[in-house]
């Protein structure tokens, strides 16, 4: 079922630096991958593996639009993975930071 | 559990198929037990003497780490019985698999709830199935409701924040659900509520324990109006053809995102069916768990899509999937028959034609019951089944 999507909702500063929380550990899986946070002890569920691939390279990138591009995130899918990075650090999966 | 979404397959298939490693694993690591609740799963008392050793525990570990399994569910049995339970404990944190251990709370010290307390690793959940002792001690004991609340009051007194209490809902608790609620709130913890399985010595049980069709509908009334704060491991899928779905996954989790690992290594399809005829392999075995998960026969059938069978003219089969296969295994049924909780009544004529004498009900090829220790509650036992 497509997600529905509320263009108007604020989202995350895409320009800014963001990495994966160091108590955070990815599994590849088919559909993309599980996120766990050993913190919280909270599970995702990133249900693409282009989602899965920004989180894992988030760190490497100086902004999260960055990481986004070299993933191969076309501007017109942008708005839908800022919002899964949204939903992301609302969770305290990713945090502000710089991850190299 | 959340989804961060950017595609539009839907998850629920990709787990129907299976994944990589499982999401929920339950390891028992001892059938030995100082209780010997009426409902036991497992039919635990007694060690077995094949248990798995300390360093076998350490490699089913280390590959749970590889596999990159984040967590697993200790019980048993009581698991803290175990010699080198804290050993294991401490092993597994420290290869990045975090531990939840389920206890009746007899050994939770002052100074193990410290230690508890102090680990963001550990978890902890507490059983207990009545919310006063008269109802809890009929099925778990005598004197194992109050052993349970005083390990509640040393953890809370510790500082440990949101550790779990785990009830099973049965014919004699059901009612008790606010109560249950308010004791977790009471030690800043989590309820987590669980549907009772006809498995283990819960098959001696069932008749009497099962919750009526009407209090099914008052705990399906329940959870939808709590259901966000509170814990059931999914496991009363088969109440979502009442209504609108409960939270969770609504599905059979069982050989493909779950599965149960037994304390001599034996692993099955899930907690609830510990009996040959779920058992996909052991962990002893060449290629050890990651072999059997990824690859026994067993799994890879049970990760075929679901024949709605006898259901498949109900329109709520979307709903419920049927229900849970233990359930409807170990009281006679067909694994495409309804649940026997089935809250359309589905099943009432086939359990009705089981009871005159027409089909054989599974006994449990697994049992470490203690001989001669006195079923604690004024439940009658079923005639010898074959």
């Amino acid at each position: 079922m497509p997600p529905v999507v509320d263009l108007d909702a604020p989202v995350l500063d895409l320009d800014r630096e963001w990495r994966l929380d160091p108590r955070v550990a990815l599994r590849p899986e088919a559909f993309g991958a599980l996120a766990y946070h050993y913190g919280t002890r909270r599970l995702s569920f990133l249900k693409s593996r282009l989602l899965a691939d920004i989180l894992a390279t988030l760190g490497d990138h100086p902004t999260a639009r960055d990481a986004c591009a070299a993933a191969g995130v076309t501007a017109g899918e942008l708005p839908r993975y800022a919002r899964a990075l949204t939903t992301l650090a609302d969770t305290g999966m990713i945090v502000e930071g710089a991850g190299r | 559990m959340s989804a961060a979404t950017a595609t539009a397959r839907p998850l629920v298939e990709h787990f129907e198929a299976g994944l990589q490693a499982p999401i929920c694993l339950t390891w028992e690591l001892t059938y030995a037990c100082n209780l010997a609740c009426v409902h036991c799963l497992s039919s635990s008392g007694r060690r077995d003497p094949r248990e798995l050793t300390t360093a076998e525990c350490k490699a089913v570990i280390d590959e749970l780490r590889r596999m990159q399994v984040f967590y697993v569910n200790i019980g048993g049995g009581e698991p803290t019985v175990r010699r080198d339970f804290w050993e294991l404990v401490d092993y597994a944190t420290a290869n990045d698999v975090g531990v939840k251990f389920s206890t009746n709370g007899s050994r939770i010290t002052p100074q193990i709830a410290r230690r508890l307390a102090a680990s963001d690793y550990v978890d902890v959940q507490i059983s207990i199935d009545g919310a006063t002792a008269d109802v809890n001690d009929a099925v778990r004991g005598p004197g194992s409701y109050a052993t349970a609340l005083r390990a509640m009051e040393r953890l809370a007194e510790a500082g440990f924040r949101g550790f779990k209490i785990s009830v099973v809902v049965t014919r004699r608790n059901a009612g008790q659900l606010d109560d249950f609620k308010a004791l977790a709130d009471r030690f800043d913890a989590q309820l987590r509520v669980t549907r009772l399985r006809p498995s283990g010595r819960g098959a001696d049980s069932w008749e009497e324990l099962h919750p009526t069709a009407r209090q099914q509908r008052d705990v399906y009334a329940w959870l939808l109006e709590h259901g966000e704060e509170v814990l059931t491991g999914d496991s009363f899928f088969h109440l979502s053809a009442l209504g609108d779905p409960l939270p969770g996954l609504n599905l059979c989790g069982a050989g493909r995102v779950v599965c149960l690992i037994d304390p001599v290594g034996d692993v099955y399809a899930c907690p609830f069916v510990i009996h040959d005829e779920f058992l996909a392999g052991n962990v002893r075995d060449p290629g050890g768990f990651t072999e059997v998960w990824r690859s026994s026969d067993l799994f890879a059938s049970l990760r075929e899509p679901d024949s709605p069978g006898a259901c498949a003219s109900c329109g709520s089969y979307d709903a419920c999937q049927g229900g849970c296969m233990a359930s409807k295994f170990f009281v006679g049924l067909e694994l495409d028959d309804p649940d026997p909780e089935c809250v359309k009544g589905a099943a009432e004529p086939l359990l009705a034609a089981i009871a005159a004498g027409g089909a054989t009900v599974p006994a449990s090829t697994v049992d470490h019951s203690r001989p001669g220790v006195p079923v604690p509650s004024p439940v009658r036992l079923r005639p010898t089944r074959r």
